[in-house]
Formats: C-alpha cells, sequence, structure tokens
C-alpha cells in the first residue's frame, strides 16, 4: 500500500494549560488533534499520579496531531511559546500516512 | 479552657477527622489505597450541589438582610487583604522569589471549600446554627486573592513576565473566566440558587439523596484528601523549609483572627462567624493552583500544593477547626 511521509507533534503539558492549547491548534487551522489522557509519570519536576490529584495541576495530557511537514514550523513557534515555561515534552517524528489529503 | 479542650477531642475523634487521618496514615505507610480521579470527582460534585443547595434553602427560609451583603463585602475585602499579608511575611521569613511568594499568596486569600464542609459539619453536630449564605460568601472569596497576588507581581513592572506575556495569561479575560466559572463554583452557586427559588419545600423533596447521606460522603472525600495530603508531603517535603511550613501554620491563624473580627464586626451568629472564621483561615488547593500554573507558571506548585494541601489544610482540620469554634462562642 502506498503511503505518505507526514509529521506528527506530540504535546505533553500539564492539564491547566489544555484548553488554551486546544485554542491555539483551533486558530492555526490545525485539521485535526486527539488528546489522551495520561495516567502517571516522572520527570524533571518530579512523579504524578493521575489518581493522586485534588483538582487538575499536576495531571498532564498529551494532544497530538498530524500535520504537512511545510506547516511544521508555523505551528511549532506559537506552541513553543505557549509551553516553554510550563511543565511537558514537546516531540515532533515522522509518521506514515495513507490518506495524505486530510492532513 | 476545658470547653475548649472537650471540642478539641470531639473533632479529634469524629469519623471525618479519623477518616482523614487513615488516608494521611495510608499515604505516608505508602499503601496502595487510592480513591480513583473519577469517583474523587463525583464525590466533590456532589459535596457542592449539597452544601450549596442547602445554603440556598436556608437564606429562602430566613430571608436576606443586610448581613449577607455586609458578609459578601467583607469576605471580597479579605480574600484581598490576605495576600498581601501572606506576600509580605514570606518576603520577610522566607528566602522564596517574588513570584512564589506571591503564588502562595494567592493561596491563601483564597479558601478551601472541603474545609468550610467540616466546618459546617462540626458545628452542626454541636448543635450551633450558621447563616446559610455563607455559602456564597466562599465562592466570592475565590478570585479576588488571585488578582491581587498577580498585581503584587506585576506592580511596578511595565512589561509582563516571559511566562505570562507567552501565555497572554496575566488578568486576561480567559484566565478570569476559568477561576469564577471552574466547575466547583458553578455547582455551588448554581446549586445555591436553585436552593434560593425552591426553599423548604425542594429541600425536603430531595433531603434523602443530599442531607442524609452527606457526613458519609464527606469521609469519603476526606479519605482520599488524606492520601493526596500524604502523597503530596511523601513527593514535596522537601521543598519546604522551616520558615515556609511555620507560615502554614502562623498564616491560617493570622486570616483566622481576621475573619473572626470581622465577622463580629458586622454581626454574624456564632456559626456564621466560625465560618468567616474558617474561611479567612483556610488555604486553596484546587481553584487557586490551576490558575497559577497559567498566570505564573515560574512559580513552583511542589512549594505552594505542598503547603497548602499538606500543612495548612491538615491543620486546619484537626487544631483550627476546634479553636476557630472556640473563639466564635467567645466572641459572639
Amino acid at each position: 500500500m502506498k503511503t505518505f511521509t507526514k509529521k506528527r507533534i506530540d504535546i505533553m503539558v500539564e492539564a491547566p494549560l489544555l484548553n488554551r492549547l486546544i485554542d491555539l491548534l483551533e486558530r492555526q487551522e490545525v485539521g485535526g488533534y486527539t488528546v489522551v489522557p495520561a495516567i502517571a509519570g516522572k520527570g524533571t519536576s518530579g512523579t504524578w499520579h493521575r489518581d493522586g490529584q485534588v483538582g487538575r495541576v499536576g495531571a498532564v495530557v498529551q494532544i497530538f496531531c498530524i500535520v504537512d511537514e511545510s506547516r511544521v514550523d508555523a505551528i511549532l513557534k506559537p506552541i513553543f511559546e505557549m509551553v516553554a515555561k510550563q511543565i511537558g515534552i514537546v516531540t515532533v517524528s515522522d509518521v506514515e500516512v495513507i490518506r495524505p489529503e486530510n492532513f | 479552657m476545658e470547653a475548649t479542650l472537650n471540642l478539641a477531642i470531639a473533632n479529634l475523634t469524629s469519623p471525618m477527622i479519623l477518616f482523614f487521618a487513615l488516608g494521611l496514615a495510608a499515604a505516608l505507610a505508602r499503601s496502595d489505597l487510592v480513591v480513583p480521579e473519577a469517583i474523587a470527582k463525583g464525590l466533590s460534585l456532589y459535596l457542592m450541589m449539597a452544601i450549596g443547595f442547602k445554603g440556598g434553602a436556608s437564606v429562602a427560609q430566613h430571608g436576606v438582610d443586610a448581613t449577607l451583603l455586609l458578609s459578601l463585602l467583607a469576605g471580597i475585602l479579605l480574600s484581598a487583604l490576605i495576600p498581601v499579608l501572606a506576600f509580605n511575611a514570606l518576603r520577610l521569613t522566607t528566602g522564596l522569589k517574588t513570584v512564589d511568594a506571591a503564588a502562595i499568596a494567592a493561596h491563601y486569600g483564597s479558601i478551601s471549600i472541603v474545609t468550610f464542609l467540616a466546618m459546617t459539619t462540626a458545628i452542626e453536630g454541636l448543635g450551633i446554627a450558621y447563616e446559610g449564605y455563607m455559602v456564597a460568601v466562599a465562592a466570592a472569596m475565590e478570585t479576588p486573592a488571585i488578582i491581587v497576588a498577580l498585581w503584587l507581581v506585576f506592580r511596578g513592572k511595565g512589561e509582563k513576565s516571559a511566562g505570562a506575556e507567552q501565555t497572554g495569561s496575566q488578568f486576561s479575560p480567559g484566565l478570569m473566566r476559568e477561576v469564577l466559572l471552574n466547575g466547583s463554583v458553578v455547582v455551588l452557586v448554581g446549586a445555591f440558587i436553585i436552593g434560593m427559588i425552591t426553599g423548604d419545600d425542594g429541600l425536603q423533596s430531595i433531603a434523602p439523596f443530599i442531607v442524609a447521606p452527606f457526613k458519609g460522603v464527606l469521609c469519603l472525600f476526606l479519605l482520599d484528601m488524606g492520601l493526596i495530603a500524604g502523597r503530596g508531603l511523601i513527593g514535596g517535603a522537601r521543598n519546604l523549609t522551616a520558615p515556609i511550613i511555620a507560615f502554614g501554620i502562623y498564616m491560617p491563624l493570622i486570616g483566622g483572627t481576621l475573619g473572626l473580627l470581622a465577622g463580629a464586626a458586622i454581626g454574624l451568629s456564632t456559626g456564621g462567624i466560625a465560618l468567616m472564621t474558617t474561611l479567612a483561615a483556610s488555604a486553596s488547593y484546587i481553584a487557586v493552583p490551576a490558575a497559577m500554573r497559567l498566570a505564573l507558571p515560574e512559580a513552583q506548585p511542589a512549594i505552594y500544593l505542598t503547603l497548602s494541601l499538606g500543612v495548612t489544610f491538615p491543620f486546619n482540620l484537626t487544631v483550627g477547626i476546634p479553636l476557630y469554634v472556640a473563639f466564635s462562642q467567645m466572641i459572639a
């Protein structure tokens, strides 16, 4: 089957920032995105577990979207400005898709 | 003195405090006991709904008077004033950065609704009446502290901090909307209004759901709070120095004294004064931390969350409640 290379942007970020990040992706007119709850983890800011939280602080969510390589820089710049001071990780990786017109 | 001691013993041996202690002990012993996030959220919604509704029904029954407006005003002023005191105390006694001191100060100006719930349960158990509208005062005290804390950081600076600029969050309508319309506040205030509209008839019609199981649900919720506080202490204790921990103990006493005097000055009942004292003494750990992550991302959550949840919340629950009741009885 023929596949096409696109870029996947993964953003792991503390949960209070989720709505703002989604607004940003909407403003960037990203064709689609998915939000995934993370259960537990450890990073430079310490360990955390979703069940051990009283509010949203300390919980982490993952948002990912798949875009064409030509749009990566334009999308990453405002994302980075938003999350630079926050707890989280942003990664970009190559993925193969079957329907390139969707991205 | 003996009465205060009896109050303290009765409080410490109440089911809610013992369940909190169980959670705390289980966490410190590294038990795998956990209340799933969705259940904890459901319990929290239930408690907000019940306390809001009961408050509204009480106002419908007893009517609205000038003390309601005065109480709201006093609550807002306390929420704005306490962060200034807290900020200066932290700057004088700890080596914390401005941004960390301001973030902590916001927590202490705002309120802990669970401490408020625990106090209502304690005074109801003692047969002390209180003004139902204190629920509305609690809701009004959530936000002013956040605005004052941001002002403490950004005053005199022409520019925004890097973090605030990047998230576009300083005093932004988005941040204020998120704080004012956070789920807990919406349910609390919404249920209060529904309680006011439907009155005692409404309360009686749903009493088997919101009155009878209330204490049991609060116990389960406090078990979870104990677990969270204990795990927060294990993870975050290394971030707390002795002066910071001391602040977590004396600041509620300072705030509580202001609440006590304000409650007495506006002529609240003994129960009302005890609740005003509790609100002024308590520190937020839900609404304010979320707001601080957006507005002051440079401030360390491990400090403000551990201090509020791991030090001040248990202090208020165990020592504060009987103390505030005793002083309220003396001053009323």
